[in-house]
């Protein structure tokens, strides 16, 4: 499904990513591991198409096709999904108007009309209370004095919505509390299928635990230094990332 | 002739047509004299040091239109708030338009400022409140006291509430290739009483008009008042809104400015609390594009103390228009315990596009909170980024980062259907289809 090839991106003049290899086939789950200041959230935001990067060297072709000239609504409409560190503030506009532009001007570029306003609520109630949130909650400015939670929870509510082929979740478990955090593994448990792949970037072992990986991978200096299985993970809670370091050394 | 004086030989003409026996014709008289000796404000006086009105002067405007006119209602509806019922005071040409008013003087008056200038019956209120809060030094406050004949006049007697808004409505048809309009508004709202107001001047054509209004706005204690300003006006048609509020004890007076068109365009706005736990708001949104130019100039005066005032005013200028928001607070030595806020946000979109802000508080008190903040920006990258990531493109992702941004001006508009209006007008300027229903 997605296939990246020696990727090297940079930001004013700054080399961050210094070239990845990656592929993720259709149900597969992928976990990006590494310190900070590895490249991480960089790798995320250039799949996701954000300009300030400059993709210098490399490709990421997703489903055969090459994203290079994609805007990153292009990369939406095609099943490209990122969920935020940090979701942004927008006050004034609430979570369901907001939900109700993002759906629908999909369906625009897919060439479909507008979604009925009845089926719409089914479904903005449907996935809300997978994720168990209020009902109240949606009616508000989006993220706007939202805590921690409720913005990754929020986060997880709209990848619901828009029902991604390739999600990519950036650091969805920092901030979260326990029990918001077994709500949002849960949620994109359920979301997981045979047709669609998740790749889960991550400080900690701990969100990897409830979303199990296929893959890990372990992310230093803008490259992918270890790749292994789930208990490439596990090894890392133990060890710490200097041992990766170091063997990246040698 | 230039335009100042022709409008001094314009006066006599003036006079053969009012009854110069009546007491306010010495209050016009006297207006006269102030503008002919101060004449048009040019950009060396501080307040006017952004706005140039040279070119409005040298056009040969038309002071009295020639002929009635007539417009059907059909053609200008989409200019009144039609979605509800309201009571209308409709000019056209500056004339008064009996056939598109709806006027009343069951319990209120909702009716004309020539009336009340003019029978006996309406004397004493004219005696007490007409040219009382208006500025007697300002010139093209003076210049409309001089021309004062028509126009809304509004009295809400104590403890009444009208039952519907007000729409005042200023049609310009184009019959003149430019005409000057001086409509002169007298607002009074006695002791707990209310009122919604709704003001918007409309040209028809392209041919040039200058507007040059006075509206005078009494809250007696506990009046509520709220009052609306929408101006969406060809591009061709400049505005000069002098408006005076004089509030007294816990009366609650909010001006909405919705500045969307026109080519120039001056707000001053004047409040004076005269009263204790006086609350006094405004509110504005600006969204500018081509070569149009908007001034909001405000001024509280906080005389007595225990009053609040809140301003916020939001702009977005885009291509080569400019704007200016000057914030004026007074606050005298006896006005403790004053609480005035004051917020003017813009963003621009354009390279040529030009703002200047400017706070201008004189506290003369010791015991009060006074807080202003001016920020000047472009729309935030990340939001836009964000935006996009959820599949909106990025014009649209534009739009409804200006659209949330303007979005809580709106959220103390009390009529729903103008709220809707406005909604509608900004998603309009800002030339996008937004995905939900506004």
């Amino acid at each position: 499904m997605l296939k990246i090839t020696d990727l090297h991106a940079q930001v004013e003049d700054k080399e961050i990513l210094r070239g990845i290899d990656l592929l993720v086939n259709t149900g597969e789950v992928h976990a990006i591991m590494g310190p900070n200041g590895s490249g991480k959230s960089t790798l995320a935001a250039v799949i996701a198409g954000k300009e300030e990067f400059e993709v210098t060297k490399g490709s990421v072709v997703l489903n055969g096709e090459d994203l290079e000239d994609s805007a990153p609504e292009e990369r939406a409409h095609k099943g490209i999904f990122l969920s935020f560190q940090y979701p942004v503030e927008i006050p004034g506009v609430s979570v369901t108007n907001f939900m109700k532009t993002a759906i629908n001007e999909s369906r625009k570029a897919r060439g479909l009309e507008d979604m009925p306003a009845n089926e719409m609520l089914k479904l903005i109630r449907e996935k809300s209370e997978m994720l168990e949130i209020d009902r109240k909650f949606l009616s508000r400015s989006l993220n706007e004095g939202f805590s921690g939670g409720e913005k990754k929870r929020n986060e997880i509510f709209q990848m619901a919505m828009l029902e991604p082929k390739l999600a990519i979740l950036d650091e969805t478990d920092s901030g979260l509390d326990i029990d918001a955090l077994r709500i949002v593994a849960n949620g994109v448990n359920k979301l997981k299928s045979k047709d669609n792949a998740v790749i889960v970037i991550t400080h900690y072992q701990r969100l990897l635990e409830y979303i199990v990986p296929d893959f890990v991978h372990v992310l230093h200096n803008g490259k992918i230094v270890k790749s292994g299985g789930k208990e490439l993970a596990l090894e890392l809670e133990e060890k710490g990332y200097d041992w990766i370091k170091n063997e990246a050394v040698v | 002739m230039d335009l100042k004086d022709k409008l001094i030989s314009s006066f006599m003409a003036f006079e053969n047509n009012v009854d110069i026996d009546h007491p306010v014709h010495d209050v016009r008289t006297e207006a006269m004299k102030n503008f002919e000796k101060r004449g048009f404000p040019s950009k060396k006086e501080e307040a006017w040091k952004y706005t140039s009105l040279n070119s409005l002067q040298k056009v040969d405007f038309s002071i009295f239109p020639k002929e009635e006119n007539t417009l059907e209602y059909k053609n200008v509806k989409k200019y009144f708030l039609h979605e509800i019922d309201s009571y209308k005071i409709v000019f056209i040409d500056g004339i008064y338009s009996s056939f598109l008013s709806e006027t009343t003087h069951d319990g209120v008056d909702i009716c004309l400022m020539s009336s009340a200038l003019t029978k006996p019956m309406y004397k004493p209120v004219i005696d007490v409140y007409f040219n009382k809060v208006a500025s007697k030094d300002e010139s093209l406050t003076s210049l409309n006291t001089a021309f004062s004949r028509e126009g809304a006049y509004i009295y809400i007697p104590k403890n009444k509430m009208p039952k519907k808004p007000v729409e005042i409505v200023h049609f310009a048809t184009g019959n003149e290739a430019s005409l000057l309009l001086q409509p002169r508004n007298l607002i009074i709202v006695e002791e707990n009483a209310e009122l919604q107001v709704i003001e918007r001047h409309q040209s028809l054509t392209s041919n040039e008009v200058l507007t040059n209004s006075v509206t005078e706005i009494f809250a007696a204690k506990d009046a509520v008042v709220d009052y609306y300003k929408v101006q969406n006006d060809m591009a061709s048609a400049s505005l000069i809104d002098n408006t005076y509020v004089n509030q007294r004890n816990k009366s609650l007076v909010k001006v909405h400015t919705f500045s969307f068109g026109g080519k120039l365009t001056r707000n001053n706005l004047n409040f004076y609390q005269n009263g204790e736990y006086v609350d006094s708001t405004m509110k504005g949104v600006t969204i500018l594009g081509e070569k149009q130019h908007v001034d909001h100039h405000t001024l509280v005066h906080h005389i007595e103390p225990n009053c609040e005032s809140h301003q916020d005013y939001k702009g977005i200028y885009g291509e080569n228009s400019t704007g200016v928001f000057n914030g004026k607070i007074i606050v005298d030595k006896i006005a403790q315990k004053t609480n005035a806020f004051q917020q003017n946000n813009n963003i621009l979109v354009s390279d040529r596009a030009t703002i200047n802000t400017k706070p201008q508080l004189e506290i003369f008190a010791d015991d009060v909170k006074c807080s202003h903040g001016c920020t000047i920006g472009q729309l935030d990258e990340d939001a836009l980024f964000y935006l996009q990531t959820r599949g909106i493109p990025k014009k649209e992702a534009r739009a409804l980062l200006m659209y949330a941004f303007a979005n809580n001006v709106l959220e103390s508009v009390r009529i729903p259907e103008l709220k809707a209006r406005i909604n509608k007008l900004i998603a309009k300027k800002l030339g996008v289809r937004l995905g939900f229903d506004l």
